[in-house]
């Protein structure tokens, strides 16, 4: 698989030179592949939301260098330059219902794809397949996206960066604030994205959401690199857990629960289904 | 003036860089205004002249009282908000209000609102920032295109500004309202502020130098 994102070295401060310096990056280095589900977590101000912010070119890095493709970002790159990484690169911010405007909802998803110079009727065409990923049905394009339920709102805006068509998507907290359908549906919404080949890096606090989807997963820590690993072999780890704040997910909290009984089940389960299944296993090894 | 207000530079303890950095915005305005005296002012010897445009003496002096004022009302401006909390800032415009009272006009409800637009500059500019990189996100570049284009890219931040400022107003009015805010009821202060001897000297002194300011320029 080839390399898809490349983070050299990267170190980032945010008002250098100012006695408000803070260094929010340190000497960080990363290589994600094309197709992956990456999850990044870790405390707040661990450094999460800056990596990502790098990775599409709105921070630039104060040492190092971030490759993303064929576009190399350094602290020399141009501002202005940064459209075609900005199209590879979609983002997902923490409640992005903050972002719509326009006065309806089809012309607010078609708004990213007009900016990145599509004509009006291709940028039409992608805002309306982007609302039918989503699930947001016909009869509401041409409502104001303000008349909304919240779910609702909060999956237009994520049209309004599918639509765009990136290759690589980043979410920051994509489900916070939602209730549990409104989050399952989201969750799901990404995974097509992802079984379709765009790469996911989600930022979340949530360890279930970590468990069930991600392949890969970075912990983030006083903004180094703690740890890159495979969920299950984070949450085999239960002191690198406890260092960074974290908490398990439910079904690897039942594991250890069990251990602590004294049964052990033959691997850290990250599924609901995969508990059932260990539980059923073991019981019939008993038997 | 100039030596009063270095002295309060002094008593107040700010840093210079911090104060001149309250002067940047408005860098281009003050440049303009003492271009605009300097080459179109009139009397005094002529040092230089050409169509309509000359450089005379009283043009110059004029262009340094008017630079020297706009840097002056910018320091002490600068100084008011670095060494006074918004809430003192509120106390004291509705101190001074108080005459109002007597025709009825809501001194106490005024005196909030003020303190309420102060302290939600800050978390506006954060929002701003929020709201800013997310329309980046989606292909706007700020700052380049044509005219138009411009304003269609404000349009993108305005907009959801206003209806998070709206949002943020919500809140806070349902918060306020659900402690027991009303402007009918009497409300006593968190900060008191005594009247001392400091502050008879302070309004002394203020008067008589606005008496010498009259006295000087009339």
């Amino acid at each position: 698989m080839d390399k898809q994102i490349i983070l050299k070295n990267v170190d980032f401060i945010y008002q250098p030179d100012l006695p408000s310096e803070k260094q929010a990056l340190t000497n960080v280095s990363l290589e994600i592949e094309n197709g992956e589900f990456m999850a990044i977590v870790g405390k707040t101000g661990s450094g999460k939301s800056t990596l990502v912010q790098m990775i599409n070119g709105l921070l630039k890095p104060t040492l190092g260098e971030v490759t993303v493709g064929d576009i190399k970002i350094n602290n020399q790159t141009n501002n202005h330059n940064l459209s075609e990484l900005r199209q590879k690169v979609g983002m997902i911010f923490q409640f992005p219902e903050k972002q719509l405007f326009e006065d309806t909802v089809l012309k607010d998803v078609a708004f990213g794809p007009l900016n990145f110079g599509d004509d009006e009727p291709t940028a039409n065409t992608k805002a309306i397949k982007a609302l039918s990923i989503v699930g947001v049905s016909k009869k509401l394009y041409d409502r104001s996206p303000f008349e909304l339920s919240g779910g609702q709102m909060r999956r237009v805006a994520i049209a309004g960066t599918i639509a765009c068509e990136p290759q690589i998507l980043i979410l920051d907290e994509p489900t916070v604030g939602l209730d549990p359908n409104g989050k399952n549906e989201i969750l799901k919404i990404i995974h097509q994205l992802n079984e379709k080949g765009v790469t996911i890096i989600m930022v979340t606090h949530d360890m279930d959401v970590v468990a069930q989807n991600a392949n890969r997963v970075v912990v983030m820590n006083k903004g180094r690199v703690s740890s890159d690993s495979t969920p299950r072999e984070l949450f085999a780890n239960p002191e690198l857990i406890a260092n960074n704040s974290l908490a398990l997910p439910d079904s690897v909290q039942i594991y250890y629960d069990l251990v602590h009984d004294g049964i052990q089940l033959s691997q850290i389960p990250l599924t609901a289904n995969e508990v059932v299944e260990q539980i059923t296993q073991k019981r019939s090894g008993v038997k | 003036m100039t030596v009063i207000t270095l002295t309060l530079v002094y008593l107040s303890h700010s840093r210079i860089k911090m104060l001149l950095r309250g002067v940047k915005p408005i860098l281009w305005l003050i440049i303009f205004t003492v271009l605009i005296q300097i080459l179109f002012g009139h009397g005094g010897t002529v040092y230089f002249h050409l169509w309509f445009i000359s450089i005379t003496s009283l043009g110059i002096i004029n262009a340094m009282m008017i630079f020297v004022r706009l840097l002056l009302i910018i320091i002490i401006a600068t100084i008011l908000t670095i060494t006074t909390s918004p809430s003192m800032i509120a106390l004291g415009v509705e101190t001074i209000l108080v005459p109002l009272k007597w025709i009825k006009v809501p001194t106490e409800t005024i005196g909030m609102m003020v303190s309420i637009a102060l302290q939600f500059i800050p978390t506006l500019i954060d929002e701003l920032d929020d709201i800013m990189n997310a329309q980046r996100a989606r292909g706007v570049d700020f700052g380049k295109g044509k005219l138009i284009k411009r304003a269609q890219s404000l349009v993108s931040l305005i907009i959801p500004l206003f209806i998070s400022s709206f949002r943020h107003a919500e809140h806070l009015a349902d918060a306020m309202e659900a402690r027991g805010y009303s402007d009918e009821v009497k409300r006593s202060h968190y900060q008191l502020v005594a009247w001392t001897k400091l502050d008879w000297i302070a309004l002394l002194f203020m008067i008589l130098l606005t008496a010498v300011v009259v006295l000087v320029r009339s």
